[in-house]
């Protein structure tokens, strides 16, 4: 058509990015509905809390602290993708996506691991509900992060990323983060304060 | 008065099959346009379903439908009135007219407008698909646990019900970050937050609850299917359970439902009565601070839909609910301040306007009464309380989107509805409406429960009742002279220029209906009422206020 470019407002944070940041807001609140159904259940429940009786105590050895710290770190080496990027490095930015890529897969696998030696399900009680639901709905979310991450390696590998062009690569190393931040809380409420 | 403004485009496009169009388009404006259209049929579905629960309880016995079938219906009709008519039919049309309002070419992001859009045909039937599979869900809109656990409610429309609900959950979320993404980023120059239309204050502050509120209830209906489905046993007392919990997630989003649903139409309204009050709204800045108080406090109220359960705190919920009436008492007097000395124009919009403020009085008093706990120990789950959700969401809500479907249908289609025809439908529906509804007052106060589907025929009630189904069906019947109005508005209405009611707000700068991205040109923004100054260049600003 004839007309004008479509108005857009210059400057400030790009359309992505506050999309994304709203979007996370979102999440904010659906996680916090879970944590609320924790702590209700913990609350209202009238026996010792925890695994069922019959099933092992948690312990946050072998599995759950080791792949604690292989998430923070992932999110050290998303950072450092997006950091590359910006200095138009596109070379170290597809290292450090396959990097975060495979930590959070390792992230997954642990977590699957994990479940096999617990010795309670989702159906044992109150407490093997919200366990499940907590952790099953933070992985479901890590995995949707990594199809996010597989996404942007592909766009990467076809150089489509450029120091001041790589507004995706920001918008899901946000969603990391979160993804990241919200396992902190899980790994503290359940493991730690127990 | 139909009138052009100097600033029209010219149209432009290019042709493809009209069916592909629509099913592929990422235009606002269509969008717009399928969310309206796709709640109307859910609407007509769910009016057609009260008629099945008021023609049970027009006299006492049981007659027409069984037990099961009559939860069913009131269950379906509140949830696909609610989920699939009031809240979307309002995304439609903010869908349409909001980027108009603030000047933009479009959505943020249109193409996931286009994937929330679909996703709500989807979860609607996979909702109604229950029907098909032995049993729709009947445990109440408000699905509380253990009601809606496997043990009372078993069978597969339940957990169709729960999917359904997910998928229109997840749908508005992201129509959510949408709307917020664009009305952040996508104004045009000078159109500053203060400078932006009444409407789109309202869609704002509406799609912030919709952000925030939604999510809870979506991790609600989760522990509900993983209870249902997997053995959990989130709301079971018998393994450590809580059935109160349901009751405190459903009500921290239900109560800010309540506004996600009502604050698009005072929106409406806002538009509405400066237009044909020839006047400018009275007090626009106290009303933006209102609008966002009432969207503030609506999430610290929750309780007050839960009293009789007595595990909540009945002072704090009390007070905190008595404290919104007073932004939405401020509401109320910039109107009638706006309607003071206007020269008034009773159009079909217009008339529709006045009437969501009068039911929706109604509707704010018995909703204050029931806030005062020791009223509600009496009335809860009465039809006082029936009464009082149709004030608000019939009388007001829905009032209001059929206010804005007369006030926008000539920008829509470039043709005015017949006001003759509107006059009537309006007059029906207001007699109608009032008649189903008042004697539900006392049919509460009374002791009537809701969702019973019997009565004693010496409980002193059928009298009421009797009036209430026959209001019931006046309200059916004002749908003919809509319904006609619009079919033959379609085929060869009356056709009116881009402005026919000399509005304020860009939306009426472009052309009628508006062309791929919207504007060619963009008159200056220096008030909150950019086309009026247009229309009056040379006369003095009568709203400095705006004009700092
Ligand atoms: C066509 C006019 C309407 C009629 C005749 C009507 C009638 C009814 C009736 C008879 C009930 C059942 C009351 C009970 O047994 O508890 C009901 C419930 C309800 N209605 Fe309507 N209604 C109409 C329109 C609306 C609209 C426009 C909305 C919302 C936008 C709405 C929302 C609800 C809700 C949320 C319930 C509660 C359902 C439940 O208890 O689970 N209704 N209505
Ligand atoms: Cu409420």
């Amino acid at each position: 058509m004839s007309a004008q470019a479509p108005t857009r407002r210059q400057g400030g944070f790009p359309i992505p990015l506050v999309g994304m940041l709203l979007f996370i807001s979102s999440e904010v609140m659906f996680f916090g509905g879970l944590f609320a159904t924790y702590f209700s259940a913990r609350a209202s429940f009238a026996g010792a809390w925890g695994p069922p009786p019959g099933a092992p105590e948690l312990e946050i050895l072998p599995v759950p602290l080791p792949i604690t710290l292989i998430l923070l770190t992932s999110s050290i080496t998303m950072h450092w993708a997006v950091r590359a990027i910006g200095r138009g490095d596109s070379g170290r930015l597809r290292l450090w996506l396959v990097v975060t890529l495979g930590l959070g897969l390792v992230f997954l696998a642990g977590q699957i691991y994990d479940y096999t030696t617990l010795g309670f399900g989702i159906s044992d009680g109150v407490y093997g509900t919200v366990f499940y639901t907590l952790t099953g709905f933070h992985g479901a979310h890590v995995f949707g992060g990594v199809v996010g991450l597989s996404i942007l390696t592909a766009r990467a590998g076809q150089g489509q990323f450029s120091a001041r062009n790589h507004v995706a690569v920001e918008a899901v190393s946000y969603y990391w983060h979160f993804v990241d931040v919200v396992w902190v809380a899980l790994f503290t409420t359940l493991y730690l304060l127990g | 008065m139909a009138t052009t403004t100097t600033l029209a485009p010219g149209t432009t496009g290019y042709e493809r099959s009209w069916v592909l169009d629509w099913l592929t388009t990422v235009d606002h404006k269509k969008i717009g346009v399928l969310y309206i259209v796709n709640a109307f049929a859910f609407f007509f579905f769910a009016g057609l379903l009260a008629l099945v629960v008021r023609t049970e309880l027009a006299v006492p016995g049981l007659q027409f439908v069984d037990q099961s079938t009559f939860n069913q219906a009131f269950t379906m009709h509140g949830t696909l009135m609610i989920f699939l008519f009031i809240v979307p039919v309002f995304s439609g049309f903010a869908n349409y007219v909001v980027p108009l309002m603030l000047g933009a070419p479009d959505m943020a992001f249109p193409r996931i407008n286009a994937l929330s859009f679909w996703m709500l045909p989807l979860g609607g039937l996979l909702i109604v698909s229950g029907y098909l599979v032995g049993g729709a869900a009947a445990g109440g809109w408000t699905g509380y646990a253990p009601l809606t656990g496997v043990q009372f409610s078993p069978g597969d429309g339940t957990d169709l019900w729960i999917m359904g609900l997910a998928v229109v959950g997840t749908a508005s979320i992201l129509g959510s970050v949408n709307f917020l993404t664009t009305i952040f980023k996508m104004r045009a120059p000078g159109m500053t937050l203060y400078r932006m239309p009444i409407f789109v204050w309202t869609v704002m502050v509406t799609q912030a609850l919709i952000l925030l509120a939604t999510p809870v209830i979506t991790a609600a209906l989760i522990a509900l299917f993983i209870d249902r489905n997997y053995g959990g046993s989130f709301f079971d007392p018998s393994v450590g359970g809580d059935p109160i919990l349901w009751q405190h997630l459903f009500w921290f989003f239900g109560h800010p439902e309540v506004y996600i649903v009502i604050l698009p139409a005072l929106g409406v309204v806002s538009e509405i009565l400066p237009v044909f009050s020839r006047k400018p709204l009275f007090g626009y800045r106290a009303f933006v601070w209102a609008t966002i108080a009432i969207g503030l406090l609506s999430f610290s109220v929750w309780a007050h839909h839960m009293f009789t359960t007595g595990v909540v705190f009945l002072p704090f919920f009390t007070f905190m609910t008595a404290l919104i009436a007073i932004p939405t008492g401020v509401k109320m007097f910039n109107w009638l301040a706006t309607l003071w000395r206007g020269s008034l124009v009773f159009t079909t919009a217009m008339l529709f306007a006045l009437g969501v403020i009068s039911m929706f009085l109604i509707g704010g008093i018995s909703g204050v009464m029931l806030a005062a706990a020791p009223v509600d120990f009496h009335l809860q789950d009465t039809y006082f309380v029936v009464a009082h959700l149709h004030y608000v969401f019939f009388g007001g809500a829905a009032m209001g989107v059929f206010a804005s479907a007369y006030y926008w249908f000539p920008k829509m289609t470039g043709r005015r509805l017949n006001e003759t025809l509107g006059k009537i439908h309006f007059g029906m529906l207001l007699v109608g409406f009032n008649a189903a509804f008042f004697v539900q007052h006392s049919l509460g106060i009374q002791g009537m429960p809701r969702r019973i589907a019997d009565y004693a025929a010496d409980a002193g009630w059928t009298e009421m009742n009797l009036i209430s189904t026959a209001g019931a069906f006046l309200i059916a019947f004002s749908m003919v002279p809509f319904v006609v109005n619009v079919v033959t508005t379609l085929l060869n209405g009356e056709k009116v220029g881009d402005d026919p009611w000399e509005g304020n707000t860009l939306e009426w700068a472009t052309t009628s209906p508006p062309p791929t991205y919207n504007f060619d040109r963009l008159p200056p923004i220096r008030s909150e009422r950019p086309v009026f100054d247009l229309r009056h260049k040379h006369e003095p600003n009568l709203h400095p206020e705006a004009n700092p």
